[in-house]
């Protein structure tokens, strides 16, 4: 990197960064070369950040009213919505803000899922990501467990007991995890004991994910390697810190709307009810988030291949650069890759949709239509699709499709235009 | 900048519509105009006072308010009861303090730092007196059901003799809103059934509306600052994003790219 040479102006800087190279540090982050092409698209990546941290100063402040006992955490809640000043703003921005989390998440993706931002070097990066991504889902779940309704209890329930499909062991391990004979008291205290501590495991990892990102830089919607710093470059600072506020405070904007006028759209009324172990709500359904993996797992018969299918469909995100063997990373310079992209998301969508509905009749089949071809899309289509498409001719730099000089010059302009 | 601004639109339209697909029942409910809805909905302080008058004459006998106080019935964004009247509502109430320096509880008027007093003493002295079910504590109900305020309200008068394919047991009621359609309530509420002190005629729909009312402000006490709060919120979010656009605008055309 280009800034090792620098030096604090000041003596005491000098002194202390001699010590602890911090402002080195500051002075990198500022300087730091980005492609200057960087769509909207890739604003997501300050947003989640901004989600993170949301997530963690709000948990703390409910962690300090909250009680995590199964005759009480319903009713702490309560106290919480009620009596806390405040309490309602912190709870619903928190519940609110794990949606807008994914929300977020699920476009940082399918960006790079579209700009082949997870291929060489950026495999690392990409594979970070994914354990976050993990991690997310694994935070969330414990976390809607947490205010002990209906939904909370029998989610519980029927996730931990995925475990039991395990051969031999399975049954053993749902009694360890719920540290009883059924989700009760112990299952709920450690539920609360993981859910704090993995958003500051995230948190670790989000800094080896942008450690990863500042050794080869952003990858760019034209997906071509470039010089840094360079013409195709601007500094972080100002060029991208204003630019990724301005997106971030677009996504504020639509965050508060949920939070002030449609605080529980995204939550489920059951869970307004406390946790009956002796009633079974008519239908369990995750949150929104989850809905596709959901889907992929009721589509199959058997239990235990089914939590491989819903395993499978998120671990196989972590070999992705390996099965897509196409050299060019944009789908911009991609028209096949581009069509089977969009299919891929319309195809997530089904699955989410499908996810939230019974398992039965004309739902399930189209479940098992769409979980066929998510494999599909990833076993076979990409790489197979890497020797047998015809990419189109890709810019030598980001500035040659702006300035002009490049016979391709006006398709890259249209098709940058149309996705962007 | 544009199609930001499609993509968030699509996706807040494929959420809201995907989580309404399955969280409510597919009847039609009855509708009424609620002052509480919108950008600056507040609650009809008369409408709340009359449905804390329902509430206490005709559902308090079955269904509990548990995380209730009465302090809460003089607090602004609710009913709004004076002080003086809160009081007095509160020492209506028996309640059961103690133990007192003899190890004897006694009965006491309630105070307004008191929560709403119980029916029953537990769920099952409920069940045992309701024919085996058990009349939901009331104080989230709203938000507790599918499909909200209009369900409640709906229920209320969806009260109807039974279809003849329909074969009722003893205390069970048929209700054209109720999932299933077999209740274990009957009809509540009848026309006049309260008095109201204000003249307000009390008809079934009216009583329905009045204590929905009371019912969505039970879920939802803050409901009025937070729309208040949120309406300044997201209008100072748009001032500052625009003046953050020019500010980029301004920046950016330092260098020839576009943003």
């Amino acid at each position: 990197m280009s800034d090792h040479d620098y030096r604090p102006k000041s003596k005491v800087g000098q002194w202390f960064n001699d010590r602890l190279p911090l402002l080195t540090l500051a002075n990198h982050l500022t300087d730091y070369p980005t492609p200057k092409n960087l769509n909207y698209w890739w604003t997501f990546g300050g947003i989640l950040t901004f989600c993170l941290i949301t997530q963690i100063v709000t948990g703390l402040t409910l962690a300090m009213h909250y009680i995590a006992h199964a005759d009480m955490a319903f009713e702490s809640v309560e106290h919480i919505m009620r009596d806390v000043n405040y309490g309602w703003l912190i709870r619903y921005i928190h519940a609110n803000g794990a949606s807008m989390f994914f929300l977020a998440v699920y476009i940082h993706i399918f960006r790079s899922l579209f700009y082949g931002s997870y291929k060489a070097p950026r495999e690392i990066i990409w594979i970070i990501g994914i354990i976050i991504y993990l991690l997310m889902m694994a935070a969330a779940f414990m976390g809607y467990v947490l205010p002990w309704g209906q939904m909370s209890f029998w989610g519980a329930t029927v996730i931990t007991n995925l475990f039991s499909a395990i051969p031999f062991v399975g049954e053993g391990i749902v009694t360890w995890l719920w540290g009883g004979y059924s989700v009760d008291n112990p299952t709920l205290t450690r539920f609360f004991t993981l859910h704090y501590l993995i958003p500051f495991l995230i948190l670790g990892l989000v800094v080896l994910h942008i450690w990863a990102l500042h050794v080869p830089g952003n990858n760019n919607p034209v997906g071509i390697d470039i010089k840094k710093p360079s013409k195709d470059t601007v500094p972080f600072h100002p060029y991208i810190v204003i630019k990724d506020g301005f997106a971030l405070l677009m996504f504020m904007i639509v965050f508060a709307f949920f939070v002030f006028y449609a605080p529980n759209i995204l939550g489920h009324a059951d869970n307004y009810i406390e946790a009956n172990p002796m009633v079974t709500p008519a239908h369990i359904v995750p949150e929104w988030y989850l809905l596709p993996f959901y889907a992929i797992l009721r589509s199959v018969p058997d239990k235990l291949l089914g939590v491989v299918a819903m395993l499978s469909a998120i671990l196989i995100l972590a070999v992705l650069p390996w099965l897509d063997t196409s050299k060019i990373r944009s789908a911009v310079f991609r028209p096949l890759y581009k069509q089977f992209y969009w299919i891929l998301v319309a195809d997530v969508l089904i699955l989410g949709y499908v996810g939230a509905m019974p398992a039965e009749g004309l739902y399930l089949l189209i479940a098992r239509v769409a979980t066929a071809y998510y494999f599909l899309h990833f076993l076979v289509i990409l790489p197979v699709l890497g020797f047998k498409e015809k990419t189109l001719p890709v810019p030598l730099s980001i500035t040659e499709p702006v300035l002009g000089g490049s016979p391709n010059l006006a398709a890259a302009r249209n098709k940058e235009s149309k996705i962007e | 900048m544009k199609n930001l601004f499609k993509l968030f639109s699509i996706i807040i339209l494929i959420i809201t519509s995907n989580s309404n697909s399955f969280a409510a029942e597919k009847v039609e409910y009855l509708k009424t105009d609620w002052s509480f809805k919108g950008l600056f909905g507040k609650f009809d302080r008369a409408s709340l006072q009359r449905g804390y008058q329902v509430y206490t004459e005709v559902c308090a006998s079955c269904h509990s308010m548990k995380y209730l106080s009465y302090r809460n019935l003089a607090e602004p964004g609710g009913p709004e009861f004076s002080e003086a009247q809160a009081k007095a509502i509160a020492a209506s109430f028996e309640v059961t303090d103690g133990p007192n320096s003899d190890g004897e509880m006694f009965t006491r008027p309630g105070k307004l730092s008191d929560k709403f007093v119980m029916p029953y003493d537990n769920v099952k002295a409920a069940q045992a007196a309701n024919g085996g079910a058990y009349p939901p504590d009331m104080s989230v109900l709203v938000k507790a059901r599918g499909g909200g305020v209009d369900y409640i309200y709906s229920l209320l008068q969806g009260y109807e003799e039974a279809p003849s394919n329909v074969s009722l047991d003893d205390g069970v009621y048929y209700n054209k809103y109720m999932y299933g359609n077999k209740i274990r309530m009957a009809a509540p509420l009848s026309d006049g059934l309260v008095e109201y002190g204000d003249g307000t005629n009390a008809t079934v729909e009216q009583m329905s509306k009045d204590v929905t009312t009371f019912l969505m402000w039970s879920a939802e006490p803050h409901l009025e600052s937070r729309h208040q709060m949120g309406f300044k919120a997201i209008v100072y979010l748009i001032i500052l994003t625009v003046l953050v656009y020019f500010s980029m605008k301004r920046i950016w055309s330092r260098v020839e790219s576009e943003v």
